[in-house]
């Protein structure tokens, strides 16, 4: 399980990658945390020309938050953001999310920008891009272009990226007032891809849910806000049990959920539904979220 | 505590367990330090000047015909020194079968390193490139010209049984290796005549051992001196010796193999594999070392897998609620080959004589169908089959008291084989002895707190928790003796060697032919050897590992260190001390049996009085041996060769308990705690013996809960990384508390059996029998494992049972 040859170049700034990238194109790979990347070089899966380690490049891992945007470097590593006051403050539901990825050896070297560039169905940060309606910023020797995350993630691996384009950060608004989040999933050890997650915001007025977004990770090929179920939450109280029936019974005719592995459909959806339950009566303050039972 | 101090003093052992001696003293292993400071030396730590790097290309399927139309590109590329396939290597290295003389009829095709013309299983090596580096190799791989055609292969146990299965190797009739059939008593009349007949099917998927350190070997052969030096990751060096000289045609003289530090072994490490015997044919081929280390996904594709079965088991039970017969009908998956040289069999033999341990029953039918499949060799694994006895008995006798609406801890003290009846013969002949079930079951009635364990467990219930406690008796064989492998012809030593060297300081230098795989036995050999000269601990070195300096022995493997070559230790050292005092007694002009060697001093045996150090008579025997009187020759290195000459294995015996929660949402089984009463005889170390029973409770629950290696409907192998292959993780993983009953054996001097795989035992039957105790009240139960989420979910009627997939 070695690599297969490869070049390898290492840029010192941002304008010299994109020169790299715009050369090369789809024979590069880029290379920042190597979480995925690596294995697949070793697995010989990967086999591109040219490796691009943006590891050099000074600024790519800042974190920022002004103006009612928290800006995230796409190579801030995941411990970075897990453990930044800013990031907590403004944008908690990826802090929530980022204790479920993986474990500390892969999070001090896996990065924000590498976990969105795989798209990987189960992955944890999507969902919550998706969620917090983050834009992702990616650069070339063009300009710079702002993707939404709603229209970022195109399928299992597959994202709006060009071929010569590299994301350079991602641009989260701030939580505004009245707004709760909570990151909850279930996986098959603690620090495994989700069988599934879900990632939500709820705004309350009174004592009902005026707005609310709701993102799965790791049941459909790519996470989507779940409009369906958004309209039957808002109006009605969190935890509300008949509600809660209702929003599980259109899930099984909403979700297309993908093949995967030992778990058959029917079980991914029966988490799914039982994982939003969970959440929403978190959200009426009966039950703890993401625990073990014990 | 059951403990003989009336023998103990009989035995020479004194101060038994206090703080300055070394048997029953809790010590770390005097390696620690040195492996958690990362200065551990293991295989790939070893280099030889000038060695290259080996690359196996392996077949893509299950089962295929194959030419190698083209290797010159291969070979042509910067770095490559040659592209080897069957045709060089079997010019050096002759094919091996696996045939064992007390096993007639076993069908197993031979092996050779490379395949030739047809592969087996997906994985299976058909040729090999030696680079400067292993990038370079794999490089080459990829420009190696082969024309495959795929063939019908047999890969799922159940659809490789029958008659009409598609044939494993070509030209077979069908794919039964190996059938064995016994009874004994009258089983027939004992069902008929049954109160209550209980009935059970349990799947088993394959699993793997995954030590830390994988396999891997760097052989380097000089043809001017027609020498082969091995490093290797194994755990028996001399067996591998011997396969080396056997299969390369050298002398035993002329080969030297060394075992470094082993990063674990779990029986993995134990069989001749393709891999290891090409690169010491490819070392022979080109004068060069040859270094193969596999890596992960190769570890999971090419180690033995293990305890793939469906076994079938029936339990009679009479109208006093005594268990009067069982019967087992066992199918166990082989994969292509009965691995070389102790065969796939043995895991199945070893269940079907594990069956019913812990009971007394006289009637008992035993059948087994070992199937060749088109998947790698299956193997000894940790606590070879007995996990599988464990289970089925323990769910037939859980099935049992359920039918009689009995209390199972009744059940199971009523059906124990009592300290009274032994020694016992069962049923498939085990001589059954110094065992302890009643004395283990009682000992965790106290540690788990059952009674008001079983209240808080009514309590959760109502609270809706899913929760459950189960338990497993157990019997586990340790310690094999000569007569299994010797009444086969397998050429495997179930003896051990020690030597002994004082040096001129009055320390000792051991030499043995145990090996240390990470359990910790050159600790264990230390504190023996100090004991039974009569030395500290500190001033006794032992070493392992290498057939140019220890005596021909037996290995890591059984559970045996302790029992085996911890009493070969014994009997050397007190040779040693006879020597130490005879020489001390001339110096003094008294008499032997007047003194005694306490802690490296020479005492008088009556008033303890100090009289000298053993310093002080290895200076003068080494240095100024004409002080001594004529003829005394002091004899400063002494051996001893140890076997048992009956008891072809040991039995030890013990209970585990495990209480388990199941969620709701996910189906996922958390053990909350975990409970384990063991008896393993006399115990040398205790820290030691202690977390050898977690880790190997650990890789049961890893069995009962997570561990499959699956292939796909094609005979693809699934689970190639450890994303796949799922091992239980620390932070999964429950406490586990642990207590001792210590019954020695009373064969040997020390009285130590094996302990080392007592956890993987029962930890499985536990698990599976909270899991079930949890879904009772839901009606529902698991049969198959690892115990799939998806299942517990059916169980409990979350999911319904017919959901497509």
């Amino acid at each position: 399980m070695k690599a297969p040859r490869f070049d390898y170049c290492r840029p010192a700034t941002l304008p010299e990658a994109l020169a790299l990238l715009d050369c090369h194109a789809s024979d590069a790979a880029v290379l920042a945390g190597g979480q995925s990347l690596m294995p697949m070089l070793n697995f010989r899966v990967a086999q591109p020309a040219i490796l691009i380690d943006i590891n050099k490049i000074p600024q790519l891992d800042a974190i920022d938050c002004k103006g009612g945007c928290l800006s995230i470097g796409a190579r801030a590593r995941h411990n970075d953001v897990l453990r930044s006051r800013e990031v907590r403050n403004n944008a908690p539901l990826l802090t929530q999310a980022l204790w479920h990825v993986a474990h500390e050896a892969v999070r001090n070297r896996g990065t924000l920008g590498g976990s969105l560039a795989l798209a990987d169905p189960a992955a944890e940060l999507p969902a919550c891009a998706v969620c917090l309606d983050a834009d992702i910023v990616v650069q070339s020797v063009r300009g710079e272009r702002r993707i939404a995350a709603g229209e970022f993630f195109q399928g299992v691996y597959t994202t709006a990226v060009g071929p010569d384009e590299l994301i350079s950060r991602v641009d989260f608004p701030t939580v505004e007032p009245g707004w709760q989040f909570r990151f909850d999933e279930i996986s098959r050890r603690h620090g495994d891809f989700a069988i599934a997650g879900l990632a939500i915001g709820i705004k309350c007025s009174g004592d009902t849910v005026s707005d609310c977004r709701i993102v799965f990770a790791g049941v459909e090929t790519a996470p989507r806000r779940l409009n369906e179920i958004e309209q039957i939450l808002i109006g009605a109280k969190p935890g509300d049990e008949s509600v809660t029936a209702a929003a599980k019974s259109v899930l099984r005719d909403t979700l297309e959920i993908r093949d995967g592995g030992e778990f058959p459909r029917e079980y991914r959806l029966h988490v799914a539904s039982e994982l939003l339950a969970r959440v929403l009566r978190d959200f009426a303050g009966r039950e703890q979220t993401g625990g073990r039972v014990q | 505590l059951r403990k003989d101090t009336a023998s103990d003093a009989a035995m020479g052992f004194h101060e038994f367990g206090k703080a300055d001696v070394g048997i029953g003293r809790a010590m770390p292993r005097a390696a620690t330090k040195r492996l958690v400071a990362g200065r551990g030396r293991y295989l790939d730590d070893f280099s030889l000047k000038g060695e290259l790097y080996a690359a196996f290309l392996r077949s893509p399927y299950p089962h295929a015909a194959f030419t190698i139309t083209d290797t010159a590109e291969a070979g042509a590329l910067p770095g490559v020194a040659s592209v080897l396939t069957a045709e060089d290597i079997d010019s050096v290295c002759a094919p091996w079968r696996c045939v064992l003389r007390n096993a007639p009829g076993m069908a197993s095709p031979e092996q050779r390193p490379l395949a030739r013309e047809h592969a087996v299983f997906q994985g299976e090596p058909i040729a090999l490139v030696i680079a400067r580096s292993r990038a370079v190799a794999e490089d080459a791989l990829q420009q190696i010209a082969v024309d495959w055609s795929e063939l019908p292969s047999a890969t799922a146990l159940e659809a490789a049984l029958p008659d009409t299965a598609n044939p494993v190797h070509l030209g077979l009739k069908d794919n039964i290796c190996f059938t064995f059939e016994h009874t004994s008593g009258d089983p027939e009349k004992a069902f008929a005549e049954a109160n209550h007949i209980v009935h059970r099917r349990l799947s088993i998927a394959r699993k793997t051992g995954v030590p830390l350190e994988s396999r891997g070997i760097l052989a380097s052969y000089d043809p001017a001196a027609n020498g082969m030096l091995v490093y290797v990751s194994h755990q028996m060096p001399h067996q591998f010796q011997l396969h080396v000289s056997e299969l390369l045609g050298m002398s035993i003289l002329d080969i030297r193999v060394i075992c470094p530090d082993v990063g674990g072994g779990f029986g993995i490490k134990m069989h001749l594999y393709p891999e290891e015997m090409a690169v010491c044919a490819a070392s022979k081929l080109l004068g060069r070392p040859v270094k193969f280390v596999a890596d992960r996904f190769e570890s999971m594709l090419s180690d033995v897998h293990a305890r793939e079965h469906i076994v079938e088991g029936r339990m009679a039970i009479d109208d006093r609620g005594k268990i009067t017969a069982i019967e087992i009908d066992d199918v166990q998956g082989l994969g292509a080959y009965s691995v070389y040289p102790r065969s796939s069999t043995a895991e199945a033999m070893s269940t079907l004589r594990a069956v019913g341990g812990p009971y007394r029953f006289e009637h008992y039918r035993a059948r087994l169908r070992s199937v060749l499949q088109n998947k790698v060799m299956t193997g000894q694994y940790r606590s070879v089959g007995h996990p599988i006895a464990t289970m089925i008995t323990e769910s037939l006798v859980e099935d049992a008291a359920s039918a009689r609406g009995e209390d199972p801890i009744e059940f199971r003290r009523r059906n124990f084989v009592t300290p009274d009846m032994m020694p016992w013969i069962s049923p498939m002949g085990a001589r059954m002895i110094d065992l302890s079930h009643q004395a283990c079951l009682a000992r965790m009635m106290e540690l788990s707190d059952h009674e008001r364990l079983r209240a808080k467990i009514g309590k959760w219930r109502e609270q809706g928790r899913i929760v459950g406690l189960g338990l497993a008796s157990f019997v586990e064989f340790t310690a094999t003796g000569a007569e299994a492998y010797g009444s086969a012809g397998v050429p495997v030593s179930s003896l051990d060697g020690v030597t002994l060297m004082l040096e001129p300081t009055g320390e000792i230098r051991a030499q043995a032919s145990g090996s240390e795989v990470g359990q910790g036995i050159q600790q264990g050999l230390t504190q023996i050897i100090a004991d039974a000269v009569g030395v500290r601990v500190e001033g006794v070195r032992v070493m392992l590992g290498d057939t140019g300096a220890a005596p021909h022995g037996g290995g890591a493997w059984s559970s045996r260190g302790a029992a085996i070559t911890g009493e070969a230790a014994w009997r050397a050292g007190r040779k040693l001390r006879q020597e130490v005092l005879a020489v001390a007694a001339k110096m003094l002009q008294g008499a032997p049996e007047a003194l005694d060697l306490r802690g490296g001093r020479v005492v008088s045996n009556d008033s303890g009085a100090d009289r000298m150090g053993i310093g002080d008579i290895a200076q003068v025997a080494t240095f100024r041996p004409y002080e001594l009187p004529p003829g005394t020759s002091p004899q400063l290195t002494v051996s001893q060769t140890w076997g048992r000459d009956c008891d072809p294995f040991l039995p030890t015996n013990g209970v585990q308990a495990s209480l388990i929660e199941i969620d709701r949402i996910s189906g996922f089984v958390h053990p909350l705690q975990h409970w384990v009463v063991e008896d393993c005889g006399r115990i040398i170390n205790p820290l030691l013996v202690d977390e050898q029973i977690r880790g190997g409770v650990v890789q049961g629950i890893g069995e009962a809960l997570y561990e499959a290696c699956r292939y796909d409907d094609e005979g693809q192998f699934a689970s190639g990384t450890l994303a796949d292959y799922l091992l239980p993780m620390a932070a999964d993983m429950p406490d586990i508390a642990i207590a001792h009953v210590e019954t020695p054996y009373s064969g040997t001097l020390i009285g130590a059996k094996g302990a080392g795989e007592a956890g993987t035992c029962g930890a499985p039957a536990a698990i599976l029998n909270a899991v079930n105790d949890a879904l009772k009240p839901y009606g529902g139960r698991i049969d198959a494992l690892p115990i799939s989420p998806v299942d517990v979910l059916r169980a409990i009627g979350a999911l319904s049972s017919d959901a497509v997939q």
